[in-house]
């Protein structure tokens, strides 16, 4: 166990460490590390491998929207069922159940804010479920997933030093 | 000669310029280089420890502090060094904060010797405790360390090179440039030829959080050695703080008075913006340098295992941020060696010769840097070696 922590741990920040670099980290064993990480993409445990992307300096625009969503639970299910629903739309980035005034957060991204909009008038607020939705449009990102989209601390160290 | 060189102090005079200096200069005239040869974390300070500065500041502290360094840093490093090394300190007059450990070695120096003492280094070392000596009119004795006793300081050649003159012997471990460390057992066969002859240990720590097989001691944790120990740390590798220039020393008290003077008639104290962010990282610091260590120690594995799967014989490194690997197996000498590789593969390391004569044959390869870039220098540098093998 404790050794696929360390191996989620450092995959987590880097998706494109190789089997044969986290053994030597590790001190494992290549095909032993292979095989853990193939298990927890079987498991589940490991979902999916994504990339971070500046849009902004790739010249793609888009839009990305958080809404609070109030829904009303299901017997039997609770939000599971809505929280899933919602989560089919591929619009949808990210579906959270949250603490507070609000029931799930939820992330949506479209090319432009009229195709957000449109999707929140059109499939959100229809769900049967659904009771309020309130919009969030983001403005700027500035950190995702630990990763400072313009982050000045460039290496200033002298390239040789004592 | 120019017309004012004849006004330059002939002990200045005297000492050679710094190997390192002159392969800046090449390095800096080379374009897309991989640097393996800073000697400093890739990590900038931890941002609670930027923050309590800037608080400090909006607070107004601003001022001197005391000679010795302010009281509230003192305590914490004497809580510090009692749990880390086991030996207690007192705050009142038995701790100098001082402007980095460069400092502290500097004065140490100045403090103890006199014309013509003798100051034992272990070499391969950093290159400032032959020119301090030399500095306080005293005689710097390289005293070689090898490859294969994992440049540890063996007791036996360490008293050949031990005169009537000897006065002070550098203990610098985790060691940059070799990585290597000196465990309790190799401390322990020390102690008797230190006492035995009367030596003062100038045991410079500054990389000790940075220990990865075993546990760091210090020389001054044994009987008898506290007193003749002068201990010197500072912020600049564990807490990624090498601009603050933030060190201290921990000694008998009538070593630290005398420090003390020299200190406070040249520096008169160490900036209080440091001194304030330095409380924060002895108060708050250790989980984020913890995790700067285990970073550090991932890709110490990285690094030597690449080195020795492109045919660099390497001993491995316990401690600090460096790999010494022999490069025998090219023919060349370290500074051609070098140069050849920063002009043909754009990748800098550091010639061997640069810590002293006996690290001639080997570089400092220094892994604080990124995977990628450890990675894409150990490619290059392979290829390298491949062109030059020795036949």
């Amino acid at each position: 166990m404790e050794l696929k922590r360390k191996i989620l741990q450092l995959i987590e920040n880097d998706a494109k460490l190789s089997p044969r670099t986290i053994a030597v980290m590790l001190d494992e064993d290549e095909a032993k590390i292979a095989a853990i990480i193939e298990q927890m993409e079987a498991d589940k445990v490991i979902l999916g491998y994504n990339t971070v992307i500046n849009w902004e300096k790739a010249d793609g625009d888009g839009a990305m929207a958080m809404i609070d969503v109030k829904v009303t639970p299901e017997r039997e299910f609770g939000f599971s069922k809505v929280a899933e629903r919602i989560c089919r739309f591929p619009e949808v980035r990210c579906v959270y159940l949250m603490s507070g005034t609000y029931d799930l957060s939820v992330m949506v991204c479209g090319e432009t804010m009229k195709d957000i909009a449109d999707f929140i008038s059109h499939k959100l607020s229809t769900l049967e479920q659904v009771q309020s939705t309130v919009t969030h449009f983001m403005l700027k990102r500035y950190k995702q997933d630990n990763l400072i989209f313009e982050d000045p601390q460039q290496d200033k160290r002298l390239v040789v030093s004592p | 000669m120019s017309k004012m060189d004849r006004y330059i102090s002939p002990t200045v005079k005297a000492i050679p310029p710094s190997g390192i200096r002159k392969f800046f200069d090449l390095v800096t005239q080379t374009k897309g280089v991989i640097s393996l040869g800073v000697g400093e974390p890739d990590f900038v300070t931890p941002w609670h420890i930027r923050e309590a500065c800037f608080y400090s500041l909006e607070q107004g502290y601003t001022m001197y502090t005391s000679n010795s360094g302010l009281p509230e840093l003192r305590e914490e490093i004497a809580i510090y060094e009692k749990r880390k090394i086991g030996v207690e300190y007192k705050p009142a007059d038995e701790i100098l904060i001082t402007v980095g450990v460069s400092e502290a070695v500097d004065i140490a120096m100045r403090a103890l010797l006199e014309p013509g003492d003798e100051v034992l280094v272990p070499e391969p070392c950093f290159v400032s405790y032959a020119p301090g000596a030399d500095l306080a009119f005293g005689k710097a004795v390289p005293v070689p360390t090898y490859d294969e006793d994992e440049y540890r300081l063996r007791p036996d050649i360490l008293e050949k090179y031990i005169t009537p003159k000897s006065k002070i012997l550098v203990l610098a471990y985790p060691s940059n440039p070799t990585g290597g460390v000196m465990t309790q057992e190799d401390l322990a066969a020390l102690v008797d030829i230190i006492i035995k002859n009367d030596l003062i240990v100038i045991s410079d720590e500054i990389y000790s959080e940075l220990t990865y097989v075993g546990q760091h001691t210090s020389i001054a944790s044994f009987p008898g050695m506290k007193d003749r120990t002068i201990v010197m740390n500072g912020f600049s590798k564990a807490f990624a703080m090498t601009g603050w220039r933030i060190g201290y020393a921990c000694g008998h008290p009538d070593i630290i008075a005398a420090m003390t003077k020299i200190h406070q008639y040249t520096i008169m104290c160490a900036p209080i913006m440091g001194q304030m962010a330095a409380i924060e990282a002895l108060r708050h610091g250790e989980a984020e340098m913890r995790k700067m260590v285990d970073d550090y120690n991932y890709r110490r594995k990285i690094i030597l295992s690449g080195l020795r799967e492109i045919g660099c014989s390497c001993f491995e490194p316990r401690g600090a941020f460096y790999c010494f690997p022999s490069i025998a197996i090219s023919g060349m000498n370290s500074e051609d060696f070098c140069e050849k590789l920063l002009f043909e593969e754009q990748v800098a390391v550091v010639p061997g010769n640069a810590f002293g004569n006996n690290g001639e044959g080997y570089i400092r390869c220094c892994y604080a840097a990124s995977i990628s870039n450890i990675e894409a220098a150990i490619e290059k540098m392979g290829r390298f070696i491949s062109r030059h093998r020795k036949s």
